[in-house]
């Protein structure tokens, strides 16, 4: 590393031992190297190689790292950040009242949750390992040795300190030799004298953090002061624009207002659609149409036509034979959905007495909870489902006096 | 590169069941493999087309910055969004990056989980772009929000009003999700790179060599203690990042879908979003690993088998895609929504149909090609099939932003969206900013996983037969 400055005593020509460093070639001899290294007992001790080598972990006896605790706590920690964060925000500290909606709600806060406990689990994961690891270090005795540069490249090597208990120059050296190494090398430790950061680097990176709570400085006193100046504006040219606003006068009108209302009459392309009856249901009197337009054909095939529309837009709410028990609202009694209004049975009085005309509105614009499905069935339609109604209604209020002689004789 | 690589194409498609597919070729030992990844940022005298290309992309990323300035000078009003599109290019730009921005950590991320070996010779090229996609994405919403001197009052920080963002809003949502994502990324990215920016420090003959990637490798010194936390963690960031991936862009999806919109309020959108974007991600890969393979000579290490894999990543996700545009018609029908159908039918029919059948030719049709073992395994074909796909993938995000926006629902303010000539000049800019960062990645650091592919090679497990096969495979190229 860069340059040698002398510290008090050391003399760079006499260096302590680092410890020993002993290279081997491949996978296998480096995991037997370890495995004997291990067995005879050494703590401060490690191997190093190109990449991660598969099975080293038990060899070397590593422990499994506890890394993994720490990061799910920062994970948990993260959600919870988030949550409390949401709510104190919107729900507490400045309510936000959106469409009546409850101002806390757990579903919407899903998402920046999710993304703060990864971000938090993160962040952990990272700089934890790194401080683990006691990284960033911008000096290591090892580098001293020239072969160890291959330790990134194609060669494995086991490094024992002499600091460990065990260490004894000669005796490590022969363990190491006997292990199959192709090299054994004496590492100088020069950590005395190059492992502290150069004065100026010091100094920058002091400075520097400093100079990071200056704007956090300024932030804050314009927090905590008030100031009458009006707020910093950088490019105010979008504050005027050359156009008429919706409720501005507007002096080209003889109305003065720049918003235009509609022309009298105007119908939009394809809906014209003048005919009363037919599309509205209505008479000439405007009153409701009692039976069906001249347009619709009061046939056996139109009625079929009924019953299929009806058994697919009406019975999930009214039931199949119309009396307010589809499956939707048995569903709902089961709920005991207190607001849920039960869709009329189609078997009252005043329904069966009821104008066409009105029924075929019922369905075009829906009727207090109902929805309408004017947008989903076409007029025809419509008016097919109202003469299936009328055929239901009929159903059940049958008498024997409907069915015809031949069959009658079959009843009872 | 050096000619001692041999940088010829084998054919390693062919799968023999009685064993293992070789997954990088041409007889390789731990040395080569260095010599071969390490050896790019050592090159003495940079190559002239690389400069040719470089000052291409960056004059185009000047631009792009003028294009800024002028704007914030000026307004978003220099741009083609109007009433009723009040949302155009800068949207679908920031989608499209976005999306781009998925194959990378999907590819390190679920393929690591998913143990799938081969992403090793391609997830730093693939995370590389990720980030810089990201980069491109993230400008388009900062320079979108009219008041470009507020950003912060996207971020929960308190502000002179006062106010809280409202945590209701999948924009805001997006901030978290999308700002998350790059983080998250970057760190990755940075984290796989240390132990090979430790070989290139200990490879580099001069000072500033020594020094700049001796700062930025931390010290590594390849110790099996710090390679046992260094896995852990990795493997936990994988999984970490795994659902992030997915959430991203259906967190992007929500921006649409959330909107009472016909056209953009469906559910389909979370998952048709998220397999669009790996779509899309896996075809910028394919499109930039081709051409930088054979540039740098690393067709032995990025083979022909990890071109085909993920080639057939793209016809899958591209037939999911497919199968979320036919659904999305079927939806509008059984629906029986009346704006909803309109919505659909002048997407396909209306005056935009022209961007919809390009999106369905190019997303749809264009990767059926890839049942074709020859497309799928030629690189210049792949990579015409896959700037297809991106240009599909582009004009998808069009279609959904503008179509759906440009009929309003009473036809006087119905309208057309045309760009103008500032639309054009960002769009062609964030290219310039992309592959100025690609390039100059590509030029000082690794682009291959150096230290991961040694470890998935047969004599990091103390097999040494691997040579015999070797032969035979390269035997057998055609
Ligand atoms: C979503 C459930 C639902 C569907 C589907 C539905 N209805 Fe109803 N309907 C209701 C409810 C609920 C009421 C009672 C509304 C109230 O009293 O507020 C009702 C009331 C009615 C009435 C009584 C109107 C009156 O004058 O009191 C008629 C007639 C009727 N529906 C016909 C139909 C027809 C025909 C269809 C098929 C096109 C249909 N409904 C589909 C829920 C439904």
């Amino acid at each position: 590393m860069a340059d040698h400055r002398p510290v008090d005593s050391v003399d760079p020509n006499n260096l302590p031992e680092y410890g020993l460093l002993a290279q081997y070639e491949d996978v296998t001899s480096l995991k037997q190297a370890c495995e004997q290294v291990r067995d005879a007992g050494y703590s401060k001790w490690d191997a190093h190689s190109p990449f991660p080598v598969h099975g080293i972990d038990a060899a070397i006896g590593i422990r499994p790292t506890r890394l993994p605790l720490l990061i799910f706590g920062a994970g948990a920690t993260g959600t919870t950040v988030a949550v409390l964060m949401q709510w104190w925000m919107n729900a507490f500290d400045y309510p936000f009242l959106i469409s009546g909606k409850p101002l806390w709600s757990l579903p919407a806060n899903i998402p920046v949750a999710f993304e703060l406990t990864v971000l938090f689990a993160a962040l952990t994961g990272i700089f934890a390992t790194l401080g683990r690891n006691l990284l960033p270090r911008h000096h290591h005795p090892l580098f001293n040795n020239e072969r160890f540069a291959r330790a990134t490249d194609d060669k494995f090597f086991i490094a024992i300190e002499a600091k460990d208990g065990r260490y004894d120059a000669t005796r490590t050296r022969e363990l190491l030799e006997s292990t199959g190494a192709v090299a054994v090398d004496s590492v100088p430790d020069d950590s005395k004298i190059n492992a502290s950061l150069p004065k100026p680097l010091v100094y920058f990176i002091v400075a520097s953090f400093l100079a990071g709570f200056v704007p956090l400085g300024i932030a804050a006193r314009a927090w905590f002061t008030k100031s009458a100046e009006p707020r910093i504006h950088l490019n105010p040219n979008m504050d005027f624009q050359q156009k008429f606003k919706t409720q501005s006068p507007n002096p080209l009108f003889a109305d003065g207002r720049s918003m235009r209302p509609d022309i009298d009459g105007t119908v939009a392309e394809g809906w014209l659609r003048q005919d009363d009856a037919y599309y509205r249901g209505l008479d000439a009197d405007a009153n409701w149409l009692v039976g069906f337009p001249q347009q619709v054909e009061v046939s056996q095939g139109t009625m079929a036509r009924g019953q299929e529309r009806f058994d697919i837009y009406c019975s999930p709410c009214h039931g199949t034979a119309g009396y307010g028990d589809g499956p939707v609202a048995r569903r709902a009694a089961e709920l005991k959905q207190a607001k849920w209004v039960t869709p009329s049975s189609l078997h009252q009085d005043y329904l069966r007495t009821q104008p066409e005309g009105k029924l075929f509105n019922t369905i075009s614009h829906g009727i207090r909870n109902m929805p309408g499905y004017g947008h989903a069935i076409p007029e025809s339609d419509r008016w097919a489902i109202v003469m299936y109604i009328r055929a239901l209604q009929r159903s059940q209020l049958a008498t024997t006096s409907d069915v015809p002689d031949s069959e009658r004789a079959k009843l009872r | 590169m050096s000619s001692a690589v041999a940088s010829h194409e084998i054919d390693n498609t062919r799968d023999d069941p009685t064993r293992r597919a070789q997954l990088i070729l041409g007889g390789q030992d731990f040395h080569t493999v260095t010599e071969m990844v390490a050896g790019i940022p050592e090159q003495e005298r940079i190559n002239r087309n690389w400069w040719f290309a470089f000052t291409l992309a960056v004059s185009l990323a000047g631009m792009f910055g003028l294009n800024i300035a002028y704007l914030f000078w000026e307004g978003t009003g220099i741009w083609g969004n109007n009433n009723p599109v009040g949302w155009g290019w800068p949207i679908v730009n920031f989608v499209f990056w976005v999306g781009i921005g998925h194959a990378g950590t999907l590819i390190s991320a679920i393929l690591f989980l998913l143990r799938q070996q081969w992403r090793t010779s391609i997830n730093r090229f693939a995370e590389a772009m990720t980030i810089f996609a990201v980069v491109c994405a993230l400008v388009f919403p900062g320079i979108h929000i009219g008041r470009p001197w507020l950003p912060y009052w996207m971020f929960p920080l308190p502000n002179q009003m006062s106010m809280w963002p409202n945590f209701r809003s999948p924009l805001l949502w997006d901030v978290f999700a999308v700002g998350t994502y790059g983080t998250v990324s970057a760190l990755f990215w940075y984290y796989g790179l240390i132990p090979d920016l430790a070989t290139i420090r200990d490879r580099a003959k001069t000072k500033i060599r020594k020094f700049a990637y001796g700062v930025f490798s931390l010290g590594w010194t390849g110790s099996a203690r710090h390679w046992h936390r260094y896995e852990r963690t990795y493997l936990i960031l994988a999984a970490l990042c795994t659902p992030l991936v997915l959430s991203v862009h259906s967190v992007v999806s929500f921006d649409f879908a959330t909107a009472q919109l016909p056209g953009w309020h469906t559910t389909i959108f979370p998952p048709y979003f998220v397999a669009g974007a790996i779509f899309s991600g896996f075809a910028m890969v394919v499109t930039l690993a081709v051409p930088a393979r054979a540039f740098f000579g690393l067709q032995n290490l990025i083979t022909l088998r990890h071109l085909e894999n993920m080639n057939k990543i793209i016809l899958a996700t591209g037939m999911m895609v497919g199968y979320a545009y036919s659904m999305e018609f079927f939806i509008a029908w059984y629906g029986a929504n009346e704006y909803e159908g309109f919505t659909f039918f002048n997407r396909a029919f209306g005056p935009y149909a022209w961007a919809y059948w390009i999106m369905v030719s190019c997303n749809v049709i264009s990767p059926q090609l890839f049942w074709f073992k020859k497309i799928r395994t030629t690189p210049w074909m792949m990579v015409i099939v896959c700037i297809f796909v991106n240009i599909g993938m582009w004009f998808e995000r069009f279609v959904i932003t503008v179509t759906s926006l440009h009929r309003d629902f009473l036809p006087s303010s119905w309208g057309y969206f045309s760009p103008t000539i500032f639309d054009i000049m960002l769009f062609v800019g964030s290219f310039g900013l992309f592959f100025t960062l690609f390039l100059l990645f590509l030029r000082w650091l690794p682009v291959v996983a150096i230290a991961e592919v040694k470890a998935g090679m047969p004599a990091a497990h103390g097999h040494h037969e691997e040579h015999g096969h070797e032969a035979e495979g390269a035997a057998t190229h055609g």
